[in-house]
């Protein structure tokens, strides 16, 4: 073989290698890409019922109901808030230490016919300051909260808070933790 | 006093690596052999004083030193000891020391163990090595400086976060980072023969021991913070594609392609700019993952840092080495003259195909990691990738890999024929598919198990019939011990840790079939998972030494039998506000008992019972893959390098 076909036969494969590579992550992409929507996102344009997609926002205050499903497993029922809409969610499962009405939390699953948010997963760090970084960009967007300002107000406020008359404590920083 | 010492110990540093790597490169430039005779001196300078920073910032942690901010930061005078001084590297400033600090050993290595590379190639390789260094005591100094004091000093620490207190935890970054800075040797090796326009087989020789190393050090660097996921945070997963995993994964796969690409280059001179272009790949992937997770870009549960300055400062160095070492390869590489010719059947041919595939799956992984940061800042949309993408999207270029893994060793050079490997693996087949059906038989329509099941058969049982054939065990096997003993230990190595993958292979097929449920049980009552039965015996008050907990005692029974107590924990930790989850895992080896306890309400507790088969052999079979590389690496002719050999020889003739 001469040195001109062995590097094209080189380049042929890393080709095929860099290709095959290509259209695996794109069509891999196109069912499994997970999408972040905020409640009003939601409320602007509902998803399809099939597809999986991260909810975030505040814990309501004042929402989280704790109820034990028939057969015997652990359900939570709470509300995700940005201020605008509000979206009602379930999850059967374990909710994570941190996990506390007021606060940012993300969660992942699929929004029912009946608009019920059915979560498989409920992020919340191991850092209660924590504020996903989503939520308090969807906090900011809905104009509610400034994080420069401070903490985020108390959720149970949000429905009815004037978009300017966010402020808050003085914020004890973004550190997540771990 | 000794905090300032550390800081004036890192700016000697600084400065002996800025004249290690203006005499390495000029004096081999010039070819004045008493500035490359100083290089070697200054490594040991620089290893000394990086060393004695090192050191003072620990002894700063040991006696809980509150005028040092990072102190402040990041400990508490009841800590416990074991976790004071690890707690060194458990933060940002910290734990960039440490990354120096191996870079230092590194170059101390290439000082001390390469005097039998020629004078020049050792010169620049300890330039580029003190370039490196350059780079990142200027990001310390800069802008993270350890040995920063306060005042007036509090009255303790804030504590270290008691999610990374634990000994897992407490040995993965030095682990991680010996394989990270690992491959900064072979990225300088590539440097240095880039310059010099010339790679042979001698120098394949030298960078495979460095490869290996870094990569089993690696192997065992991810293997622990996985097994710490899985004990530690009580999800009862062990892998969640998390960026910084994948961070971490990334360099291993450039890696792993790295160690077999240098083989071809040792023994048959060829695949030369590859391999280059591979050690160039490695190591920028390490500093991709530095930059990952260092830079705080991505906010995942390990981001410790949040001031974008640091992460300009090494994405600035990430484009710098990179971004020189690839330009250097676009306008070298050319001058690399290939010499070994062999046909696409081959063991070349097997080595190139597995190349191909893992610069794939790294490929993948790295667009999946990075895609959703990209999506965030050009498209400004949020966007998440799971496990479901890199699963899908990986299963196809694993698969293929797995299936040649066991017939590249079994194919000879040059050129091979399908037929007689095939004759020598039918029984490692055989196994294969007798695990497929045995799975689908036991477990029902499960076909990613009994697919893991089969690779897992298959690749043992290759490794297997690997080594009876090397050592003719069934054609003449009375002399099998005798060839056994004369095999070359890289053989034995390579046998054992693709061996290791198998074992590997074995674990993850089994958590396919892992299952759990959740139960709200009051005291007595009990639930039953894949046969054994968990009862709540009570939950109760328990104080640690800087936590209290609440603890439940479950006892697991099957068949009326008791097999274990379990005491699955919620920690609260007063110092820093945090609860913990404490899992409690029984292990059998063939499975993982594994309890979580959740909140308490009517009278009861929520626990989440997890039943993992075979959970262990993951980790257990990762230790397999790195003893594989050490066993590997202890091979006389990796200790014996070639012209020092040629040289013993000529004397002896003498």
């Amino acid at each position: 073989m001469t040195r001109k076909r062995r590097r094209l036969y080189l380049l042929l494969l890393c080709g095929l290698g860099l290709g095959s590579a290509t259209a695996l992550s794109l069509s891999a992409f196109q069912d499994n890409l997970v999408f972040f929507r905020s409640p009003s996102d939601i409320a602007r344009e509902a998803p399809a019922p099939d597809r999986a997609f991260r909810l975030g926002g505040l814990v309501e205050t004042g929402s989280v109901q704790r109820e034990t499903t028939p057969d015997g497993r652990p359900e939570a029922r709470f509300r995700v808030t940005d201020g605008h809409s509000t979206i009602p969610v379930t999850y059967v499962g374990v909710l994570p230490d941190l996990f506390r009405e007021g606060q940012g939390v993300v969660t992942l699953g699929k929004l029912g016919p009946d608009g019920v948010f059915h979560a498989t997963e409920v992020l919340a760090r191991h850092d209660e300051n924590y504020m996903p970084p989503e939520v308090a960009e969807a906090l900011k967007r809905s104009g509610h909260w400034n994080p420069d300002q401070g903490a985020p107000p108390p959720a149970a406020t949000w429905n009815t808070l004037e978009p300017t008359s966010a402020s808050g404590t003085a914020s004890p920083g973004g550190r997540s933790g771990s | 006093m000794i905090p300032e010492l550390g800081h004036f110990a890192l700016a000697l540093a600084l400065a002996l690596s800025l004249a290690q790597a203006a005499f390495g490169l000029w004096g081999a430039q010039r070819a004045q052999p008493r500035l490359m005779a100083a290089t070697a001196p200054l490594a040991a300078g620089t290893l000394i004083a990086v060393g004695a920073a090192f050191a003072s910032l620990m002894w700063s942690y040991a006696v809980n030193d509150t005028t040092v901010s990072a102190v402040v930061q990041n400990s508490h005078s009841a800590k416990p000891m074991l976790y004071k001084l690890t707690g060194t590297w458990g933060n940002h400033e910290g734990s960039m020391v440490l990354w120096v600090f191996i870079l230092a050993l590194c170059g101390g290595a290439v000082a001390g163990f390469g005097r039998r590379l020629p004078s020049t190639l050792q010169a620049r390789v300890l330039a580029v090595l003190a370039l490196v260094a350059v780079g990142f005591l200027a990001f310390i100094l800069g802008t993270s400086d350890p040995f920063e004091r306060v005042w007036p000093p509090p009255m303790d620490g804030q504590g270290l976060n008691p999610v990374l207190q634990d000994p897992g935890l407490a040995f993965h970054p030095p682990l991680l980072y010996l394989g990270y800075v690992g491959f900064s040797v072979t990225f300088a090796f590539a440097i240095a023969a880039l310059i010099e326009g010339r790679v042979d087989a001698a120098w394949g020789r030298w960078v495979r021991p460095w490869a290996l190393a870094a990569w089993s050090f690696l192997t065992l660097g991810i293997a622990l913070g996985s097994w710490w996921a899985y004990y530690e945070l009580g999800w009862g997963g062990y892998w969640f594609w998390d960026p910084v995993e994948n961070a971490s994964l990334l360099p291993w796969l450039a890696g792993c392609a790295l160690l077999h690409s240098a083989i071809v280059v040792e023994k048959r001179e060829a695949l030369k700019t590859w391999t280059v272009f591979l050690a160039l790949l490695a190591f920028g992937l390490s500093l991709l993952g530095t930059f990952l997770v260092r830079s705080g870009v991505l906010n995942s549960v390990h981001a410790f840092a949040n001031d974008p300055a640091r992460g300009v400062f090494i994405l600035a160095l990430l484009m710098l080495y990179v971004g020189g070492g690839f330009a250097l390869f676009a306008w070298r590489a050319a001058a690399m003259a290939p010499t070994g010719v062999f046909a696409p059947l081959s063991r070349e041919g097997a080595l190139v195909l597995n190349n191909l595939l893992l610069c794939s799956i790294a490929a993948v992984v790295l667009v999946g990691t990075l895609y959703p940061m990209f999506a965030d800042l050009i498209l400004k949309q949020k966007i998440s990738v799971g496990p479901p993408f890199f699963n899908s999207a990986l299963l196809p270029l694993a698969a293929p890999l797995i299936g040649a893994m066991s017939f590249g060793p079994m194919l000879p050079w040059k050129r091979a024929r399908l037929w007689p490997a095939l004759q020598r693996l039918w029984w490692a087949a055989l196994g294969g598919f007798a695990a497929l059906l045995l799975c689908l038989a036991l477990e029902g329509e499960r076909i990613g198990p009994a697919l893991g099941f089969a690779a897992a058969a298959w690749l043992i049982l290759g490794a297997a019939a690997d080594i009876a054939d090397r050592i003719a065990l069934f054609s003449r096997p009375r002399a099998a011990l005798a060839r056994a003993r004369g095999l070359p230990r890289a053989a034995w190595g390579g046998a054992i840790a693709h061996a290791g993958l198998g074992v590997t292979m074995l674990g993850l097929a089994g958590m396919g079939l892992a299952t759990d449920r959740l139960a709200l049980l009051k005291p007595g009552q009990s639930a039953s998972l894949a046969g054994y039965d968990y009862r709540l015996d009570g939950v109760g008050d328990v104080a640690g030494p800087n936590f209290s907990a609440r603890r439940a005692t479950v006892t697991v029974s099957r068949d009326g039998q008791t097999v274990t107590v379990m005491t699955p924990e919620r920690r609260s930790f007063p110092l820093s506000r945090m609860t913990t989850t404490e899992a409690a895992i029984h292990t059998t080896w063939l499975r993982d008992l594994y309890v979580v306890l959740g909140d308490e309400r009517d009278g009861g507790a929520v626990l989440r019972i997890h039943n993992n088969p075979l959970a262990p052999w993951i980790w257990f079979g990762a230790g397999i893959m790195a003893i594989g590389g050490g066993i590997s690496l202890s091979d006389r002719r990796i200790r014996v390098s070639a012209p020092a050999a040629k040289l013993a020889r000529g004397e002896a003739a003498a």
